[in-house]
């Protein structure tokens, strides 16, 4: 055998690597580790939701012909693919909202419209949640929001829940307000809520303790009937 | 908030009900919709073809033209639709950005249609989309650039009062201006080119004398050299200090690099004068030498192709300096590693890294001197790796410098090509321009034989001619007239006002008033109908209503029997018809009379901008001269 010094054996380390490049270019020697990760991204996009038909779509919303024509031309421009994911969803939420960061809400809103938690808001989710809000009565709405507060569906409204709602509706004023945002403000306000619908006091806010304390209130009642004649 | 998302702001106000338990205090009352009505499609017709679409697209963009109420101008009452008389190919861009929200450029319109499209309907051109925007931008650079050029070249005409120091300047700059510009750079072409041989020349051996070896023919004949050498700096001097003398801003000549070059190339000729035959100093004498063959630089001024290669080289400095980095990184570690693995070797002649270098460099540009050799076999597999890498790292950055030169080429191409079209273009389009102006002269004529023919009582005639011009011609042959009497001056084509001009001339020398000769008096008037008012313009008074001889108004026709020189016949009204017209009334000739105005001219008028020789001052006082004449009638206009 050859006496290889330290550098020779280098050398030869190299020719090595090189050939074995040169074999996989031919195709002779596949390295391991595959490279379809590629292809299967592209499936994903071309999935296509299309609604149920419009008379069955009429049954379930309180949403005329002609309205649910227009929601669906607006949803769809937007969203050929028939299916709002959350990252479009918050894109769309937050050219509203210009100065501040309304991801988190637009979070929150998105898991309340996606009712079957498959990850999209399909027209129908969209639709059908809309129909509550708009042409619910009011005790449909005040369920809406419930629902929309109570984080993780377990039917009542802890402070921390509350705090995470409040906090995302502040970030959407942004920085630049008057007076200037405080720090505890949200806390603040999470406080005020509590003594108010909280009856019984035991740190939590249930439906009926929610919907009853809501029907006292007249500002809230009155609010609540703001938005009926949004479309 | 972007408007494009406006078919969500529904969504949005619902979704508001989140915060209404929340809130401590009233809510502010809802807009109220004053006018519930129904999404309706709107027909928009641009040139036949219709387009159709809902309000409420077109509403997403109030601060354009179709999504405010600007539109209304356009609404067609009859057939309920708005009619835009644009280009509908270019229309289709602008209507799907109100669709899609999305403004694309379409590659096959031209970017200043496309532009002028945009401006109409009030859509600003920087929200074109990424995918069409780089390409948008680059077509307006490119338009932009070659409407910089096409002005560029209208500096090159002759400025009328350029003193001594600017027309030499220019004579320098741009050779082809002057026969002596052109002798002036011809001459210092040959002197470079004569300094250039001699300095290679001057190396050559020539023969030799028996008992000495070969000498160089600089050492032989030292004094034809010397001459020769002082022949030509003396020329460069004097070229420098001719260029030196004429430049508008000397600071900024004597930074400019061909400055540079001059001064270089002359410099070693004076300072090897000032320290001749001194010993210390030899070396330094014989580097000087080596400054003289800069003298071929100066060729560049004479050369388009040399000019652009240093712009070139200058605009790819960051692709060289880039070749040049990675070059340097290469040789050194290729180096570092040839000497190690040689050092082994008996009798290397790696004998230190720099040394490597040499063989580095010499392996990686392909040359392969082969005076180092490597001899190990790490040496000769790491010197194989060092080649096969080299051809890589200079093969890289070589197109990118080769694109750079081929675009800015090219585009000196179309400069050159423009530059030889532009005559030619030039001269259809003042031809055209002519013609409009032609046809008013005409139906001025027109006018004052309708006069004449009004009493000659030929009616026939008369409506023929009436016929001839249309509605929008007649109403602008009005306009026309209405700022000649304005002025009082009279519109009068090149060739009648450069004869008027020259016969002016010819008056003032003689001061009796032939009747033969109409004369229009001051020269002074542009040829492009600028109006130098006056200081004794008493024409406005001057209607010679010479009833008797029919004639109403002072007017420039030029009418001769036979040819008509002066009046290009490129109108588009039938001007043949009217030669005819004007052949038979200078039978009539002896019953028309003119009446010929002279003014003085204005002891000081403006400069012309065309650089017209300016005219000669007339003493004579405002005459009215009335000629009849058979032959020539000529009546001058001002």
């Amino acid at each position: 055998m050859m006496n290889l010094d330290g550098l020779e054996m280098i050398a030869v380390l190299v020719v090595m690597g090189l050939f074995i490049k040169v074999l996989e270019q031919f195709g002779l020697f596949e390295p391991v580790g595959g490279e379809d990760s590629i292809e299967d991204d592209f499936e994903l996009s071309t999935v296509c939701h299309r609604p149920e038909g419009l008379e069955k779509l009429q049954e379930q919303t309180k949403f005329t012909k002609k309205e649910l024509q227009v929601l669906y031309r607006g949803f769809k421009n937007e969203c050929p693919s028939g299916v709002v994911n959350e990252d479009t969803f918050k894109v769309i939420y937050s050219q509203f909202f210009p100065q501040g960061d309304s991801s988190t809400y637009a979070h929150f809103l998105f898991e309340a419209f996606d009712t079957n938690k498959n990850g999209s808001v399909s027209f129908e989710d969209f639709v059908i949640g809309l129909s509550i809000i708009l042409r619910g009565t009011i005790n449909d709405r005040l369920n809406w929001a419930f629902n929309l507060y109570d984080l993780n569906k377990d039917g009542c409204i802890t402070k921390e829940e509350m705090l995470d709602i409040m906090k995302s509706i502040y970030d959407m004023m942004g920085k630049y307000t008057y007076p200037c945002m405080q720090e505890d403000a949200p806390r603040e306000h999470v406080e005020t809520f509590f003594q108010k619908m909280d009856r019984n006091n035991d740190g939590v806010v249930t439906i009926d303790e929610f919907i009853e304390s809501c029907q006292k209130d007249e500002n809230i009642m009155q609010s609540m009937q703001l938005f009926d004649n949004v479309i | 908030m972007a408007t494009g998302v406006a078919a969500w702001l529904p969504f949005a106000r619902a979704a508001a009900i989140g915060w209404m338990p929340v809130a401590n205090c009233p809510m502010p009352p809802a807009p109220r919709e004053h006018s519930k009505k129904q999404d309706e499609l709107i027909i928009l017709n641009v040139s036949g073809r219709r387009f159709q679409t809902w309000r409420t697209t077109l509403d997403r963009y109030p601060d354009t033209l179709l999504g405010s109420t600007e539109k209304e101008f356009f609404y067609n009452e009859e057939t309920k639709e708005y009619f835009f008389d644009r280009d509908p190919d270019a229309f289709r861009s602008v209507l799907n950005f109100y669709r899609t929200g999305k403004l694309h450029y379409p590659r096959y319109e031209c970017i200043s249609a496309f532009d002028e499209e945009l401006a109409f309907f009030g859509i600003i051109p920087e929200i074109i989309g990424d995918c069409c925007y780089e390409e948008y931008k680059d077509r307006k650079r490119e338009n932009a650039e070659r409407l910089m050029d096409d002005q560029e070249e209208n500096k090159d005409s002759k400025l009328p009062n350029m003193n001594f120091r600017e027309t030499m300047w220019r004579a320098f700059e741009n050779p082809h201006t002057s026969t002596m510009a052109l002798v002036f750079y011809y001459v210092t072409g040959f002197f470079i080119a004569v300094s250039v041989i001699t300095n290679v020349v001057e190396t050559v051996p020539c023969g030799s004398t028996p008992n000495q070896k070969d000498v160089p023919c600089g050492e032989r004949y030292t004094v034809a050299f010397f001459c020769m050498d002082t022949a030509c700096v003396m020329i460069f001097t004097v070229e420098y200090l001719l260029r030196l003398f004429a430049a508008p801003s000397r600071y900024r000549f004597m930074r400019s690099v061909m400055s540079i070059i001059d001064v270089v190339a002359i410099l070693p000729y004076y300072i090897g004068l000032v320290m001749t035959n001194n010993e210390d100093v030899s070396g330094a004498f014989v580097t000087l030498r080596v400054f003289r063959v800069f003298r071929i630089f100066k060729f560049s001024r004479h050369s388009q192709g040399l000019r652009i290669l240093g712009y070139t080289l200058k605009s790819c400095a960051s692709e060289l300096g880039f070749l040049l980095f990675s070059l340097t990184m290469a040789i050194i570690i290729f180096a570092t590693v040839m000497f190690y693995a040689e050092k082994g070797s008996s009798s290397s002649k790696f004998t230190s890294i720099p040394a490597s270098f040499w063989y580095t460099i010499v392996t990686m540009t392909t040359l392969g001197y082969g005076d180092m050799v490597p001899k190990t076999i790490a040496g000769k597999i790491f010197g194989s790796i060092c080649s096969l890498s080299g051809v890589l790292v200079i093969a890289l950055p070589v197109p990118v410098i080769v694109s750079n030169f081929s675009r800015i080429y090219h585009q000196n191409q179309r400069a050159d090509k423009r530059r030889a079209q532009k005559k030619a273009r030039l001269a259809r389009i003042r031809i055209a321009k002519k013609g409009s102006s032609n046809a008013y002269l005409q139906s001025k004529r027109n006018g004052l034989l309708n006069e004449l023919l009004d009493l000659t009582g030929s009616e026939e005639e008369e409506q023929h001619m009436n016929k001839t011009s249309s509605l929008l011609e007649s109403q602008h042959h009005h306009l026309l007239h209405c700022l000649e009497k304005t002025t009082a001056h009279e519109f009068v084509d090149e060739q009648l006002f450069e004869q008027n001009c020259i016969e002016g001339a010819q008056f003032s020398r003689s001061p009796s008033l032939s009747s033969q000769e109409g004369f229009t008096g001051t020269c002074c008037t542009h040829r492009s109908r600028k109006r130098i008012p006056l200081p004794n313009a008493s024409l406005s008074t001057t209607h010679t209503h010479t009833h008797t001889q029919g004639l109403q108004e002072l007017s420039a026709i030029h009418i001769q029997c036979g040819d008509q020189p002066s009046l290009s016949t490129s109108s588009r009204s039938s001007l043949n018809m009217k030669s005819s017209e004007r052949s038979r009334i200078n039978c009539r000739g002896q019953q028309i009379t003119t009446a010929v105005i002279s003014l003085p001219s204005p002891t000081n008028f403006p400069p012309d901008g065309d650089g017209h020789s300016p005219a000669n001052p007339i003493p004579a006082p405002p005459t009215i001269n009335t000629t009849t004449s058979s032959n020539i009638v000529k009546v001058s206009a001002l």
